[in-house]
Formats: structure tokens, sequence, C-alpha cells
């Protein structure tokens, strides 16, 4: 079995519509169809919560509002899971109710 | 067995790189865990033939020799590297003594060939996770035994470029568990029809080279004849591989009227059809027929009817214009891509008249994936020309030499300007 990342990206102001609204029904339904595979998972705030620390090359660091790169869409959540292979990953990664659509990782195992 | 001659083997070790590297590969893939280790193994197994052979003669299944010689030399290789990472049961499990043995009876016993190895393979190669160009590469990389410097050449990318883009390709299936699987029969249309895109892509940069001396670059558009027979024999019922092979073998028997014997462009309309190959058409007809029994019909086979109307037409002036044209229109219901309507608009100036046909391409003007696009040039010079616009026809036969860089297509053009100039 391998790990996958899957990053759920939203449009953010569609998103912004939907804050402090409980978890949607279609997600509920995702987690509980593929809850054999999912090994965590979690809603993010708004990308304007989020907070990027560079290193500034020296000793120190540089912290900034926002996340790393600016765009419409952004990231909005994340599932870890566990499947056979890319395939079966992305059967799963296509259920998943995200507004903009997914990204699929494989995560790295240490030796 | 009787020794052989060192030519002899030569041309032996050649003939089975040509026609079963991808056997080979693709049956030593399992025993080697990874594409690299299968690799070097059908290498080392080729370079093994080749030093031994003229000693014990070339064995009357040359696949089969190669593939018990290849699968050995990735036991043998997988087994080094187990050692060395003290990794052993880990990686070949139980009861590994004696895997060697049962390897090589199985092979014995299968008589050689496992064709399913091969669709695995081609599928893996043509994921539709992996870049487009990267599936393209690895296909001839693994299906034809390309090296990366002629894989490079073909398409006409540095020979760094194309090993790093080879490399990413394969470090993402392992990285990313791409399976060495074919498709669930749920999926297996749509990820069939990606790898029938990389096959036609290979034909047709054989078929008309980007750019060189030569029009054809034969090696490549023999390398995707042979995928889609390949493809053929592995899916037998498939619609849309027959009307791959059938639309490829249609394409190719007019091959040999295409040059003349100064290697310039003869047109459709002034080719020597005596010069057709009729066994490829009638192969390519009965393939077609086939694929035409799918409803509605593929891309491929449409494509291959709009071949089979020119290549049953006994003169330019018999061809039936009218049955291309609803060909066309049937194909841009299946595929409205800018490439099919310029090939529409120009059957549309041989049905209704060149004045309809230009205004069509005209409308096309604007279409940014045919900006760079030669034939759209090309396509209104001629009908310029036949209209009697000779100046206009001029400029736009000189737009189009701007814009190739294949040297007999240049000549060709050079010919149409200094023709509407005399």
């Amino acid at each position: 079995m391998s790990k996958y990342l899957i990053l759920i990206y939203q449009d953010e102001a569609v998103a912004r519509q939907a804050e402090g609204e409980s978890i949607s029904a279609s997600y509920q339904e995702f987690q509980r169809r593929r809850a054999s595979s999912l090994l965590g998972g979690a809603a993010l705030h708004p990308s304007s919560t989020a907070t990027s620390i560079r290193r500034d090359g020296a000793s120190g660091f540089a912290v900034t509002d926002g996340p790393f790169v600016e765009s419409k869409e952004t990231l909005g959540g994340y599932y870890m899971i566990e499947a056979t292979d890319l395939d079966e990953a992305l059967e799963i990664a296509k259920e998943v109710p995200a507004g903009v659509g997914v990204e699929v990782w494989p995560v790295r195992v240490a030796n | 067995m009787p020794r052989a001659a060192s030519a002899e083997v030569a041309a032996a070790v050649a003939d089975a790189h040509r026609r079963e590297w991808a056997f080979v590969l693709a049956a030593t893939m399992r025993v080697a865990g990874d594409i690299d280790t299968a690799e070097e193994a059908v290498q080392d197994a080729y370079a093994t033939a080749l030093s031994t052979w003229g000693g014990s003669g070339i064995p009357h299944n040359p696949g089969a020799w190669l593939t018990v010689a290849a699968r050995r030399r990735a036991l043998d290789l997988r087994r080094r590297a187990a050692t060395a990472e003290r990794a052993l049961p880990k990686l070949l499990g139980p009861g590994e003594a004696g895997l060697e043995d049962r390897v090589v009876e199985d092979m014995v016993a299968e008589g050689g060939d496992i064709p399913d190895d091969r669709l695995r393979l081609i599928f893996t190669c043509c994921h539709p996770a992996l870049a487009f160009e990267a599936q393209v590469a690895l296909t001839l990389r693994l299906l034809c035994g390309l090296s990366t410097a002629e894989v490079a050449r073909a398409f006409l990318v540095p020979e760094t470029t194309m090993a790093a883009r080879i490399t990413r390709a394969k470090k993402k299936i392992t990285a990313a568990h791409i399976p060495y699987r074919v498709p669930a029969s749920s999926e297996l249309q749509e990820r069939l029809d990606g790898v029938l895109s990389v096959v036609y892509l290979v034909y047709t940069t054989g078929h008309t080279a980007p750019s060189g001396a030569d029009l054809m670059r034969r090696d490549l558009a023999e390398r995707g004849l042979e995928l889609a027979k390949m493809l053929r024999v592995l899916l037998p019922h498939d619609s849309d591989v027959a009307g791959l092979l059938a639309l490829i073998l249609l394409t190719e028997a007019r091959t040999g009227a295409r040059v003349n014997g100064n290697h310039d462009v003869v047109l459709l309309e002034n080719q020597d059809r005596s010069k057709w190959d009729r066994q490829a058409i009638e192969e390519g007809v009965a393939l077609l027929r086939e694929a035409l029994a799918a409803r509605p019909p593929g891309r491929f086979a449409l494509m291959a009817a709009i071949a089979a109307v020119h290549d049953e037409s006994g003169s330019w002036s018999d061809t039936d214009w009218h049955e291309i044209l609803g060909l066309y229109d049937l194909l841009m219901e299946r595929w409205p891509s800018p490439v099919v309507r310029l090939n529409r608009a120009i059957a549309l100036g041989f049905a209704a008249g060149p004045a309809e046909g230009l205004a069509e391409l005209d409308a096309l003007g604007a279409e940014p994936q045919l900006a760079r696009y030669p034939y759209l040039a090309a396509a209104r010079g001629d009908f310029l020309a036949r209209l009697g616009r000779l100046e206009e026809a001029r400029v736009a036969f000189g737009e189009a030499l701007i814009l190739t860089d294949n040297d007999v297509e240049r000549r060709f053009l050079q010919g149409r300007i200094s023709e509407l100039t005399g």
C-alpha cells in the first residue's frame, strides 16, 4: 500500500460564502464511502488566515501574511489516504466533492 | 546448433531488436521489479546474444531466448541489489530459492509469449498522469527500444532534454506507483484513446517529418505502424484499434508515390496511382469495415474512411469530394480540432469550388493553433492560384515557406512560387 496526500482546491470567493458552515453533506458522504482508505484529513481556514515563513538566507526568518502563492484557487483542505497504486488513489480523489479540483501527491516513505 | 557468420548474427540480433524488444522487456518487467533494472537486463541480453550466437548458432525462437537471458540477468541484478541492501527477503519474498529455475520453466511452458505483458507496458507508458510528450518518449524508448538519442532526434529536442524527460517520467512511475496493469474494462476505452493518440503521433511524425532533408522519417513511420499492429494483435476486437491500423495502412499505401526520383513532393493530384500498395489498401479497407461497424464510429475510423475514398478512386478527377466532405462533417462532430477544420475546408474547396474553400480557410486565420501551421497558408495559396489571384497566391506560398523547416516541402513551395512568377 502507498500513501497519497490529496490537496483540495477551491475558489476563495465561493469558499468565503460558505464560511462557518458545518462540513457539507457531500463531504460526509465521501468520508463514509471511503472510510477504509482515509488516514486523516482536515479543512483549512481561508488563505487570509495563513502565514508564510521564509528563511532569509542568513539565520533569521521573514514572517509575512498569506500563503506562498496568491491565486484565485486556494488550498482548502486535505486528505491523507492509503491506496494500492496511483489508479486507485485517482479513483478516490475523483470522488472528493472539491469545488475547483484536487492534486494527488505520493507521500515519500522513509526507508 | 550450427555456428553462424558474424554478419548473419548481427542481422539476426538487429531483427530481434526490432521485432522482439517490447516483448522481451515486457516479459522481464515483473521479474525485474522496476523499469531501469528491466531495461538494463534486456540490453545485457541483446549484448550477450551478439557475442554468443556466433558460437552457439542463432536460436530458433530468438524472442524466447532473449527473454530467458534477460529474466536471468534481471534476477541477478535484483539479487545483487538486494544483497547490497541486505533486503533480500523483502524484495523476493518467500521461496526465493529456485525462482530463477521456475521463471525459466514458465517461459518454456508458455512457449515464450505472454501478450498481456506488452499491453500492460503500453498502458503504463501512456498513463494519463504522465505528460503527453513523456508518454510518447517512453513508448518509443520502452516499446520500440529506441535509444534516448534517437527519441531526441525524432522530436527535435536536445538529447539532455530528452534524457531528463524520460528519467522524470520513470521516476514518477516509481514514486507515484503508476501500476503495471491493463485498466479495468470500465476505464479501458478512455485510457485506450490516449494510447492510440501516442501511436498516431509517432506515425504522423514519421509520415511528414517536421524538419530535415527528407519528407518522411521512415523509421518512425514504421515504428508507428508496428505499434498499431501490435495493438491489433493484443486487442483484436477493439474497433478503435482497427480504425487506427486501417488509417495507418491506407496512408502508408500511398508512400511510394509521395516523392519522385528527385526527392520532390508529388501531390495526391499528380501521384502515379499504380505505385500505390494495393495489398495495404485491401487490408486497410477490410479493417475499416470492422471499425465502421462501431456506433458511432471513432475518429480514427472516420479518418481512415477519408483515406479509403482517396485510395479507391481511380483518378484525381474521379474523387468523390462530396463523400469526403460528409465524412469530415462527421469527424468535426467527433473531434472538432482546428486541423480537422482546415482539412474540411480544403475538401469543401474541391467539392464546392475554390472560392468556398478559400472563404472557409480565411475564417480559420484567427485560430491560434494554426498560426504557425504551414498547411493553412499553403492551402490558401493553392485556392488563390486556382481562382487566378496569382499575386495573393504568391504571398500565401511565401508565408508557408517561412513556416516550414522540412527541406522537401520548402523546395515544393519554392517551386509553386516560381511557377506563379514565371
